[in-house]
């Protein structure tokens, strides 16, 4: 599985660097997260509830950041476990780019996602997963891109 | 007696009216009170050690009754599953197995191996606690790639270059020789795709176990239920055969992937007398794609040595079979005794070298599926003989004829050893090439050129060895099991008719079939003939229902059980009507005196067997029951010609079968309509072969063809309507003349299909499944490959 989009958000760099970094605002903004701990430095567990077609079930994954150059660069490294319902493991690379705005300093966010399944969730198709990731991507960034105006 | 329930009668099946009103009796349709249900933990990688399984969540769940793993089934003493087919290697060594627990224990080595079950006082909780398991799995790389599996990782300890044997068949000097001489080779090289079988009735089970009598009863979809308890005893360990009993009730479907057997019976049947309750398990379909046994999985090189004159000199094969990551029941048979004895095909290839390496794959195991061998070895002979003709410019139908063995070469003797006992190939063809209007072809490819189409038509001349086995024969080829089959007939106080057999039905119709036969010799109302099949209880050992023998071998074995009840009549019949037994003379269901007019019905006879007045003791026995065992002294010899004509539109490349002709050759046909039906259903799943169906795993092991979203199976409007009939030479070694027709469709059609597209397509190969996809790239290459000039072109 391999994805890559970007979003670009009215927000300097440093505060969406910040807001990357921040547990709360992940799992805010993560569709179906039921809890997300930092449990070491730059490491986090999250449970996450998802549904993937036919596949229901909360998925534990546990979240590395790798490759820190703040305020620009990371790569986030995946492992999820869903029990019978399968697992998934991958790496995102994130990237934020100062760009100009109409208002003032915005960033864009792209990201670069490769991974792969197992079990249920690659026997059910993978089809189902690449739309449902997409999905999930699609609905954090939007979240994301607001949760500044919220917080 | 010729009659409307006779021999030889399309009578309607008994079966239908109560599968059609939804009143069949399938393993899950069977309830018993205070039944637990099954569920079982399944690994999601390919190949990961097993380094912990924490079950204390799953068994604190809610409603959990149990909680097991392989070290439980191992504490018990539970035994591997076996292979029952020993096949030697080239050099003489034995194959090699992988030790094979039901409950995978120390590593897991395909997605989808169980390694562990919950039982719950629900199906909701037994799938809560599976849920709450916790294994801790180290992933490694899976082994895939058949092609490279052999230089790959080492999957078991025990088995060195992952393979299980590397079989040989024939004369190879003689081989290379024929080459040597030959004027013109043909090599193929073909991958025989992967198949899942996707019987419409998931596998299920219930086992019982009475702790009163200290006995157990497994209702489970088993194809031969004697199997599946004399394994489960003598191998598995779970009890002993007279404790055990295995019931196979109506079974939706079988094609082989229920011979065997798996994991998922013996956990139920071991459990139930562990929780002394009553356990339940039936398969979700998701899990049959990922547990059932898969079928073929070749991959071939082929070569055809011909002389100038287009006759076949030598055929040489060089094969790669999948076992999957374990070898199953039934699975070293399949690629070797099952496969490299028909590379003679129809013809009189004098010389013929096969080798066969057997490999271990990270991918679930690979057995017996409608065919089992002999659709990979009719492929590789029929697209070869198919590559020879257009390499040489002959019509594909003229470089069959030059090579068929004739009528009158009967026993035929093939370089792969096996002996025909009788056929008339030529005659298939004939009729074949008939009902297609092979002279028409020229004029419908060039309509087809005209509307922007390319029309294909292909052969397959196709046989197969059916009627397993000669027990003899199979034993010394290491079989470890008599293939032999039970009959028994009682005859009821008031005349109607029980019949036993050991063979089992799941959609052959041995409840009509066989009621027929004993209609038909016995002169009982068809419709007071009952057949009972496929329960340990009621029928001695036997070997149930594969590789289309019920009607050669069970319907021999009920032949040999009525001669005896006519026999045993006889005597009943000569005491009766004061004459002497030899004089008797019995027909249409009557007994006569010879030269006389002093009869007696087989009615009353069978009245006075149990309400026996006067009788001899010391000669004639009350009663009138009866039970034969029939081991053939040799196979059957099914054979027959397949065509189907293609048009592919080469901007989609859609493949639409336009007429497909399916002419066998089975013997005499004991019910032309159920025959019928079985080639339909045979042709629709090796059409599915060459058109729809594909097993696929991705690099990692991931079975990525896991659900009907991704797996294509045939459909209604898939499929033309067929063209189905038949030409008789009649076995000459059963009593019924029969051959078997259960195989035919799935072996034959596959081949036609592919040499019809490739004929379109004027290219020399396209991998299967040939969609669309795959056909519109091939037809980029049009007309790269020499064409066979046809008959009216």
């Amino acid at each position: 599985m391999e994805q890559a989009g970007e979003s670009r958000i009215a927000q300097p760099r440093d505060r969406v660097w910040r807001a990357l970094n921040d547990p709360e605002v992940l799992a805010r903004c993560l569709d179906g997260c039921k809890s997300m701990t930092a449990v070491g430095d730059g490491e986090y567990e999250a449970e996450v509830g998802a549904k993937v077609g036919p596949v229901k079930a909360t998925f534990k994954a546990a979240i590395s950041l790798n490759d820190v150059i703040e305020p620009e660069s990371y790569r986030l490294e995946v492992e999820v476990k869903g029990g019978a319902a399968g697992f998934a493991k991958g790496s995102a690379t994130v990237n934020l780019e100062e760009v100009a705005g109409d208002d003032g300093d915005e960033t864009l966010l792209t990201y670069r996602i490769n991974g792969n399944i197992g079990g249920k969730l690659a026997q059910i198709g993978s089809r189902l997963v690449d739309a449902a990731a997409r999905k999930m991507a699609a609905r954090f960034f939007a979240r994301f891109a607001v949760d500044f105006d919220t917080a | 007696m010729a009659s409307e329930t006779g021999i030889g009668a399309s009578v309607k099946r008994k079966e239908d009216a109560r599968f059609i009103t939804g009143a069949g009796n399938y393993t899950d349709d069977i309830n018993a009170a205070g039944q637990t249900y099954m569920v079982f933990v399944r690994s999601p990688y390919a190949r990961a050690k097993i380094n912990g399984i924490d079950t204390a969540d799953a068994a604190a769940t809610d409603g959990v009754v149990a909680v097991f793993t392989g070290a439980d089934l191992a504490a018990d003493e539970i035994g591997d599953l076996p292979c029952g087919w020993m096949v030697k290697s080239k050099d003489g060594s034995d194959m090699v197995a992988p030790p094979h627990p039901p409950i995978a224990t120390h590593a897991v080595n395909y997605v989808g191996e169980p390694y562990a079950v919950v039982i719950g006082e629900t199906l909701e909780a037994a799938r809560n606690g599976a849920e709450a398991v916790d294994a801790d799995f180290e992933e490694l790389p899976a082994v895939v790639d058949l092609s490279t599996a052999a230089s790959a990782d080492q999957i078991h300890e025990s088995v060195p270059n992952n393979q299980a044997y590397d079989w040989e068949l024939g004369d190879k000097a003689a081989t290379d020789a024929a080459f040597d001489s030959a004027h013109h080779v043909a090599t193929v090289d073909i991958v025989n795709n992967r198949l899942i079988p996707n019987a419409i009735e998931p596998r299920a089970a219930l086992g019982e176990y009475d702790a009163a009598a200290g006995t157990y009863t497994l209702h489970t979809t088993s194809q031969n239920p004697h199997l599946e308890r004399l394994v489960l005893a003598a191998f598995v360990n779970v009890a002993p055969e007279a404790r055990l009993r295995v019931i196979s009730p109506d079974v939706g479907g079988g094609f082989g992937s229920k011979i065997f057997v798996y994991a998922e019976e013996t956990a139920v049947i071991w459990a139930a007398g562990k929780v002394r309750r009553p356990v339940k398990w039936r398969a979700e379909r998701s899990e049959s794609f990922l547990a059932d046994c898969h079928g073929r999985d070749h991959v071939t090189t082929a070569q055809l040595a011909l002389g100038e004159d287009g006759r076949f000199l030598g055929l040489r094969v060089k094969t790669k079979a999948n076992m999957g990551a374990y070898l199953s029941t039934f699975a070293s048979s399949v690629p070797t005794y099952l496969y490299g004895t028909l590379m003679a095909g129809q013809y009189t290839t004098p010389a013929i070298y096969v080798e066969v390496q057997s490999l271990y794959t990270n991918t679930a195991p690979v057995d017996a599926y409608r065919g089992a061998g002999r659709p990979e070895a009719t492929y590789v002979v029929e697209r070869c003989v198919e590559t020879a003709a257009r390499e040489m410019g002959i019509d594909p139908a003229e470089i069959r004829r030059r090579n068929f063995i004739q009528p009158g070469d009967f026993p035929y003797d093939t370089p792969v050893a096996l002996t025909y006992d009788t056929g008339d190939y030529e005659a298939s063809l004939d009729k074949a090439l008939e009902h297609i209007d092979y002279g028409g072809f020229g004029a419908r490819r060039a309509a087809s050129e005209s509307a922007g189409k390319k029309r294909g038509i292909g052969f397959s001349c196709y046989i197969e060895a059916c009627g397993l086995a000669p027990s003899q024969v199979a034993i010394s080829l290491g079989a470890g099991v008599g293939l032999f089959e039970v009959g028994e007939v009682r005859v009821d106080v008031t005349g109607s008719v029980t019949v036993v057999t050991g063979s089992h039905s799941h959609g052959q119709s041995h409840e009509t079939t066989f009621a027929q036969i004993i209609s038909d010799k016995l002169g009982v109302p068809f419709e007071n003939v009952t057949v009972l099949h496929g329960d340990t209880g009621r029928s001695d050992y036997a070997l149930g229902t594969y590789g289309s023998r019920s009607l050669a071998v069970g319907g021999s074995a009920i032949i040999k059980a009525t001669d005896k009840i006519i026999a045993k009549g006889k005597k009943i019949a000569a005491h009766m009507l004061e004459a002497e037994e030899d004089q008797m003379e019995f027909a249409d269901g009557t007994f006569t005196v010879a030269d006389s007019n002093q009869s007696i019905t087989f009615g009353e006879v069978a009245f006075s067997a149990y309400v026996p007045q006067n009788f001899p003791l010391e000669d004639l026995e009350p009663g009138l029951s009866e039970k034969a065992f029939y081991d053939p002294p040799n196979f059957t010899y099914p054979a027959g010609a397949h065509i189907c004509e293609v048009e592919v539109d080469p901007d989609t490349g859609v493949v639409d079968i336009v007429d497909f002709v399916a002419v066998d050759d089975f013997g005499h046909v004991v019910n032309p309509m159920i025959v019928e039906g079985q080639v339909h259903g045979g042709l629709a799943q090796g059409i599915g072969q060459a058109l729809l169906e594909h097993g696929v795993y991705d690099d990692a092991g991931q079975l990525v063809s896991g659900s009907y979203m991704d797996y294509t199976m045939p459909r209604a409007d898939d499929l033309p309507s067929f063209t189905v009939d038949t030409t008789v030479t009649p076995c000459t070694h059963n009593p019924l003349g029969v051959k078997g027709c259960g195989e035919a469709g799935a072996i034959g059609s596959t081949a036609a299909v592919m040499n019809a597209v490739t004929d379109a397509l004027g290219v020399a190969s396209v991998s299967m499944p040939a969609t669309p996809e795959t056909v519109w790239r091939a037809a980029s290459a049009c007309g790269e490959a020499p064409k066979a000039p046809k008959e009216g072109e």
